[in-house]
């Protein structure tokens, strides 16, 4: 009796969320609703209506009701954000803050924000945000593969997709615009800046990041080229898979060996920082003018200020900044205007220790 | 005649009881490895005295990069072992849990303040802190196994999952950075102690441990739970409580661990830090020749584990293997290892060499 009772009422939730989710803006019952509660307060205030001071309260128990407001305005913009864990890295976190920046009912938009470092759990925050009806989805995909179907529904329910950071094998014809990072520039830049250098002999310690990943087989590639070309020498390429204390590790291990050694071409700081670990306790000096080229990717901030103290030599910006990019897009179809270019690369610097300013330093540290 | 029996089967026993012994597992592990580099490179063992970038002396070589970095997998092993011993599970948790607490020193270290000029409190509250953060999530896991009877790696992976941002969450997802030398100390070196200071906090907890198994009856109670809960509480143990109690001690291990990881760089990465270190600390209480269904262990045999697997993780850094296929090396080992302790394994083991040894020892005596 108690069971067929519980079973009843589970069904009636379930009915009930499923009616719920057909008009509701966000989507607070979904796994990311920790941090979608934020926006949501937000958009709450900005709204002159006095259903507005319902919602706020009552958006956890009944998303429904949002759904009166933002509507009622038609102006407000809703955006469907995935993005990977804000956790992952110092960029995710930088690049995080900068949607949440942008993506607020000042600016005219109403968002929810799903993340995940799995593509499943991508795909599945994709089809709640399509059936909760946002104009627009804005996608940094966690693995290229697996988004065709699901895009062809964004597709067929009038939703615009936009890529931002990260590329995947759809077609082209699925999605809006493509913002992204061109990691083998990354890379070309890193090494041109290298070559400029004009060192007698290059013993180069090459600590790659994740296998297998973007950032990686760029950054990876342009160096390999410069080895096979211009015969520098590689005294060991390992992955630390971004982790200072393997990096340390690794670099110690080469110490420890008696090999020599002039230039650490780390695939992001955090693995710079760990070589530079191993490096002070070996007193092996580097930085400007010293014993050791020390170079980083990523431009966090600490690792740029150590640029400008002169303990590292150059830091590559991967640039997280991608919201003004995607607002400028969204600008751009609301007016009725079609985007140029699908693939936009954004501008990312190379910054050397010898020119580089507090200024820099205070606006691309991340 | 007769004595000569009583020889040879005392000289077989010897052996076998050798080979039976606990400590010779990881012992005979530790042999292969130092001999495989005694005989590829003897500048293996070549320690050399230096002054590190701080002016500080210090001893440097692949020893030392040894005592170093397995310090804190010998002081997770400790508290494993004891988790192990009494439930029968491992824990799965310390990497998180090791963010956790490292998290934890840095938000007291640095209060509100990402970057501060000083410390905002004393190392030592800080440490406090994180001992207290530490075990009250210890007991959170033990108390899901001991009390909720939930399979230890199952209660774990919760925390297993969420640790991570539980960590960036108490930092704000920032990522403080100390500037104050002394902190340094913990991961690195006191000035003018030339031996890396990790190895001493090992030292310290191994001899606490020796101390607390010698003087108390932690030892015997986590085994007789771990052999027969049942029976042990018919003897008036209450083993609830002691598998609760090997989980807040191994939170105190991962405290004093954390503490020597956020050191070593003065900052924290959430993502990579202690990443995978809970199943090299699984895989030293394996290698200590400890059943990993509980019961009986020895302590010493699981730190000298401890410190093989950072022998054999820097023996590969050394023959440069790439570094993202030393868990398939690892990997090797432990089955070698786990077929070795089988019982059945050792028994003909120990047979064979009966068979084996007592003619060459009778023309020994004769």
């Amino acid at each position: 009796m108690k069971k067929k009772l519980l079973a009843a009422i589970m069904a009636a939730v379930m009915v009930a969320g499923l009616t719920a989710c057909g008009s509701a803006p966000a989507e607070e019952a979904a796994a990311p609703a920790t941090e979608e509660a934020a926006p949501a307060e937000e958009a709450a205030p900005a709204e002159e209506e006095a259903p507005a001071e319902e919602a706020a309260p009552a958006e956890e128990a009944a998303p429904a009701e949002e759904a009166a407001p933002a509507e009622s305005t038609g102006e407000t913009i809703k955006v469907g954000i995935i993005n990977n864990d804000p956790n992952e890295s110092g960029y995710r976190t930088a690049n995080d803050k900068d949607l949440k920046a942008m993506f607020v009912a000042e600016n005219g938009y109403d968002a929810s924000f799903a993340y995940s470092n799995k593509n499943d759990e991508q795909i599945a925050a994709a089809q709640k945000f399509i059936q909760d009806g946002v104009d627009y989805l804005l996608l940094s995909a966690a693995d290229t593969a697996g988004w065709d179907s699901v895009l062809k529904d964004a597709q067929d329910a009038g939703i615009r997709v936009i890529l931002f950071d990260r590329t995947i094998d759809a077609d082209e014809s699925l999605y809006e615009a493509s913002i992204v990072s061109d990691m083998a520039k990354e890379g070309e830049t890193a090494v041109e800046w290298l070559k400029g250098q004009g060192l007698e002999e290059y013993n180069i310690i090459h600590l790659q990041g994740v296998m297998g990943s973007a950032a990686q087989q760029g950054r990876t590639g342009a160096l390999d080229a410069a080895v096979a070309s211009d015969g520098w020498n590689l005294v060991t390429q390992q992955t630390a898979e971004w982790n200072a204390e393997k990096a340390q590790q690794i670099v110690q291990s080469v110490i420890d060996s008696g090999e020599s050694f002039n230039v650490i071409y780390a695939e992001n700081d955090d693995m710079a920082k760990g070589a530079v670990a191993a490096l002070d306790k070996a007193n092996i000096p580097h930085g400007v003018g010293k014993d050791v080229i020390i170079m980083g990717f990523d431009c966090n901030k600490w690792a740029l200020e150590e640029l400008l103290a002169q303990n590292w030599n150059y830091d590559g910006q991967c640039n997280p900044f991608q919201a003004s990019y995607i607002d400028d897009i969204i600008k751009t179809i609301q007016g009725g205007g079609t985007v140029a270019e699908k693939t936009i690369i954004m501008d990312e610097k190379g910054f050397d220790a010898t020119t580089i300013t507090q200024e820099e330093v205070d606006a691309y540290g991340i | 005649m007769k004595s000569k029996e009583t020889n040879k089967s005392s000289v077989a026993e010897l052996f076998s009881k050798i080979v039976r012994r606990q400590i010779f597992i990881p012992i005979a592990a530790l042999l292969l490895l130092a001999i495989f580099n005694l005989v590829t490179d003897p500048s293996f063992y070549k320690i050399t005295f230096g002054y590190n970038s701080a002016g500080n002396p210090v001893l440097s070589g692949y020893l030392m990069t040894i005592l170093d970095s397995g310090s804190e997998l010998a002081i997770l092993a400790i508290g494993m072992t004891l988790v192990t011993a009494a439930t029968g599970g491992q824990d799965i948790s310390v990497g998180a849990a090791i963010a956790i607490s490292g998290s934890v020193i840095l938000r007291v270290l640095c209060g509100t303040n990402s970057r501060p000029e000083t410390l905002q409190a004393p190392i030592i509250v800080a440490f406090l802190a994180a001992c207290i953060v530490a075990m009250l999530f210890g007991a959170f896991n033990g108390a899901l196994v001991a009390y909720f009877r939930i399979q230890p790696m199952v209660a774990t992976l919760i925390l297993f999952t969420a640790g991570r941002s539980i960590a960036a969450w108490i930092n704000n997802n920032e990522l403080p950075i100390i500037n104050e030398p002394s902190f340094g100390y913990f991961g690195g070196f006191i000035p003018g102690i030339p031996i890396p200071t990790p190895f001493f906090i090992a030292v310290v907890c191994m001899i606490i441990i020796a101390l607390v198994l010698r003087f108390t009856n932690l030892g015997l109670y986590t085994q007789a739970v771990g052999i027969n809960e049942s029976s042990s509480r018919l003897n008036g143990l209450n083993p609830a409580f002691i598998k609760f109690l090997t989980f807040v001690i191994l939170g105190l291990c991962v405290a004093v661990a954390g503490l020597i990881k956020v050191s070593r760089f003065s900052t924290i990465n959430y993502s990579v830090i202690a990443k995978d270190i809970e199943m090299d600390a699984i895989l030293a209480v394996a290698l200590g020749g400890n059943a990993l269904s509980g019961g009986k262990f020895n302590m010493a045999a699981s730190i000298l584990g401890a410190y093989v697997i950072q022998f054999l993780t820097t023996t590969l850094y050394k023959f440069n293997v790439q570094s993202d296929a030393l868990p398939a090396y690892k990997a090797v080992v432990v089955i070698v290892l786990v077929v070795l302790s089988a019982p059945i394994v050792r028994e003909w083991l120990s047979g064979v060499w009966k068979k084996i040894k007592p003619e060459g020892h009778v023309k020994e005596v004769g």
